[in-house]
């Protein structure tokens, strides 16, 4: 379960999240929607501290995973990076084979054991849709997949640490339909397991895969509700713009 | 009209490109022509001094004799003839000055035209001599006497002997295996020493410093690569080679040591700047996709970024080899020159451009000294040749490796 209070972000003196609270409920597909520069992706970021890595960055408010805020000093990040797994919105295999990109994990985790790594590998792959494809090549360079593939291996490579938690942030907004149509019916199988939560600028798609939606606008989460009231009932003035493309 | 002018200037402008292009290709292709031309005539020149000759007593039946053996026959290493294939009698070795402790200069005429005969005299009368005189003073017609024929200096003494001895006489000695050899010790060990430590600071730079502090240290690295290396041959010789020589109780601090630290402090910069390049150029999402994954700062380092940059860090230590198997001049000031096999680390050693360096200036020109030491110059462009080569081959190596 996710929880934040009062979340308030800055970029240097650019105000990114403005007083955002919400709440995710476990085995749930949550997307944030919205336009450009609206702090959906920044939000998403908050749950594993990815923004971390970007300098002069500040914060303020609560940010509970799993009952405890995330941003206390006693949190080690890369024990809540195996918590909260993420999917970055290009495919982003590294440069090792098919197998090693989705033991990477493991290794990292000191995980010596071969059979354990081999077993937790295979799973992996079937959880993410590509054994059949990759079986017979796992030795081979994870950059001779297609995109769709290499997303489906990112998502694999996410998986192989167990989180409870997996973070999309636009994993589809590279790929092509048939590929994208992939990765969502593969959104709906993993949601039995984790706590998924997917950033989209494509707004069928959160209709499609989430079961609750908030909608971000400059730093607001203006409504936060189930999809389909979302997008059949929408509360305010402005989610009922976005959502029939007046604006955005 | 105006359109006309500004098409004659672009073909004008573009003719005058191609030139000074193929002027430069030209002057680079003959400066090559003319080394190895100079070079390869060592080949043909015989292995003792020019316009002398080695004579012996007509009863001697020894053939010719390759330089390495008329050397060490003056240097009295070989003294019978036995070991040369002859009778078992003594060598005498004669060289033509030597006359003149036998007759006195008013004997020999007033323009020493009677040297001739007096040579001839001494080779007649000794069975067991082997005289070195100018072709001019060779006495003619003369049955005693017989001259030796003389070989070529040959591929096999030049890389494979190994002593360096360029104006010895009567044969002098071209073996540059000790200056190859010293070569690549200390380039060797050179880059034992920088690549830990660049490695290491490309790291720090590339990951760990912040933003002020690389910005403080980045032109301050690349400062290091503009002194000119005598100022680094002068550090290494006032501090460095007496450091060295009191630190290690060394009869002399100039050794291959001092001229490794010095070439490893040279090739620092080269190698700091390529690798936090190459370490830099490492996409954002690599490093991001591990962290995500709940690796460390230094696991993402070593697993991710330093294989990722892997063809970039060994381009840096190439082109720190390169530099380093170039380097003349602080190379020449610190380790000493003496031109012998490196054994250790602690002795003196010489290298190819610091032979060069040091003896080109007392080497008559077409000499052989002269040819072999553009030889050497051939050598060190090949060796260089190769490293550039290789660098260029490493770094164009696509990213997906480290399987």
């Amino acid at each position: 379960m996710i929880e934040t209070r009062n979340i308030d972000f800055y970029y240097g003196s650019f105000h990114a999240l403005k007083n955002v609270s919400i709440r995710i409920e476990p085995h749930t597909v949550t997307a944030f929607i919205g336009p450009s520069g609206c702090g959906k992706s920044t939000f998403l970021r908050l749950f594993n501290r990815m923004n971390d890595l970007i300098e002069n960055t500040s914060l303020t408010g609560e940010c509970i995973v799993d009952g405890e805020n995330i941003y206390n000093k006693s949190v080690q990040v890369d024990d809540l990076r195996k918590k909260v797994g993420m999917v970055f919105q290009k495919p982003n295999p590294f440069p090792k084979s098919i197998f090693e990109n989705v033991a990477y994990g493991l290794r990292v985790n000191d995980v010596r054991d071969k059979a354990f790594i081999r077993q937790r590998v295979e799973e992996s792959l079937v959880s993410a849709a590509l054994w059949d494809e990759v079986k017979d090549k796992l030795k081979k360079s994870a950059f001779e997949l297609s995109g769709g593939q290499q997303q489906r291996l990112c998502i694999a490579r996410a998986l192989a640490v167990s989180p409870s938690i997996l973070l999309m942030d636009e994993p589809a907004s590279a790929l092509d339909p048939i590929s994208t149509s992939k990765i969502e019916e593969l959104i709906h199988i993993l949601k039995q397991e984790y706590t998924i939560v997917i950033v989209t600028h494509n707004m069928q798609q959160a209709a499609r895969v989430s079961d609750r939606t908030g909608f971000f606008m400059l730093g607001e989460l203006v409504e936060y509700s189930d999809t389909k009231k979302m997008f059949l009932n929408p509360e305010k003035a402005e989610t009922q713009n976005y959502i029939t493309g007046r604006f955005g | 009209m105006r359109k006309r002018i500004r098409k004659i200037t672009e073909h004008l402008m573009q003719g005058l490109f191609t030139l000074s292009g193929g002027v430069t290709s030209l002057a680079i292709i003959l400066i090559i022509i003319f080394l190895f031309k100079e070079g390869l005539g060592l080949f043909r020149s015989s292995e003792v001094e020019k316009a002398y000759v080695l004579a012996v007593n007509v009863s001697n039946p020894v053939g010719a004799l390759d330089s390495r053996q008329i050397k060490e026959i003056f240097d009295y290493t070989y003294t019978n003839w036995s070991e040369l294939g002859g009778a078992d009698a003594e060598i005498i070795p004669f060289r033509f000055e030597d006359i003149f402790s036998i007759y006195d200069e008013s004997e020999l005429g007033n323009d020493y035209e009677l040297l001739p005969e007096k040579l001839g005299e001494v080779i007649a009368s000794e069975p067991n001599i082997l005289a070195f005189l100018p072709e001019l003073y060779v006495p003619k017609d003369n049955a005693d006497l017989r001259i030796l024929p003389l070989r070529n200096i040959s591929p096999r003494s030049f890389f494979g002997g190994i002593e360096w001895m360029p104006t010895a006489t009567p044969a002098a000695q071209f073996g540059v295996l000790p200056l190859i050899m010293g070569t690549l010790w200390v380039s060797f060990f050179a880059i034992l020493i920088a690549l830990p430590l660049g490695l290491g600071v490309a790291i720090y730079l590339s990951e760990l410093a912040d933003e002020r502090m690389r910005k403080l240290l980045k032109p301050a690295i690349e400062l290091l690569a503009g002194i000119p290396s005598v100022v680094y041959g002068f550090f290494g010789l006032v501090v460095l080679v007496p450091l060295i020589q009191r630190a290690l109780n060394l009869p002399v601090g100039e050794t291959a040591l001092a001229g490794s630290l010095i070439l490893a402090i040279m090739a620092l910069p080269t190698i700091i700047t390529i690798a936090e390049d190459a370490m830099r150029a490492t996409p954002k999402a690599m490093r991001e996709a591990s962290l995500a994954l709940g690796a460390t700062h230094w696991q993402t380092i070593y697993k991710v970024i330093v294989p990722y940059a892997s063809s970039g860090i060994m381009a840096a230590v190439v082109l720190g080899v390169g530099r380093a198997i170039g380097e003349t001049m602080a190379v020449l000031m610190v380790t000493g020159n003496a031109a012998v096999m490196p054994r250790s680390m602690f002795e003196s050693v010489r290298t190819i451009p610091a032979t060069i360096a040091a003896e080109l200036g007392e080497a008559p020109s077409g000499g052989t000294h002269y040819q072999s030491l553009f030889l050497l110059g051939c050598i060190l462009f090949l060796i260089t040749l190769v490293v550039s080569i290789s660098a260029e081959v490493i770094s164009k190596q696509p990213v997906n490796k480290g399987l």
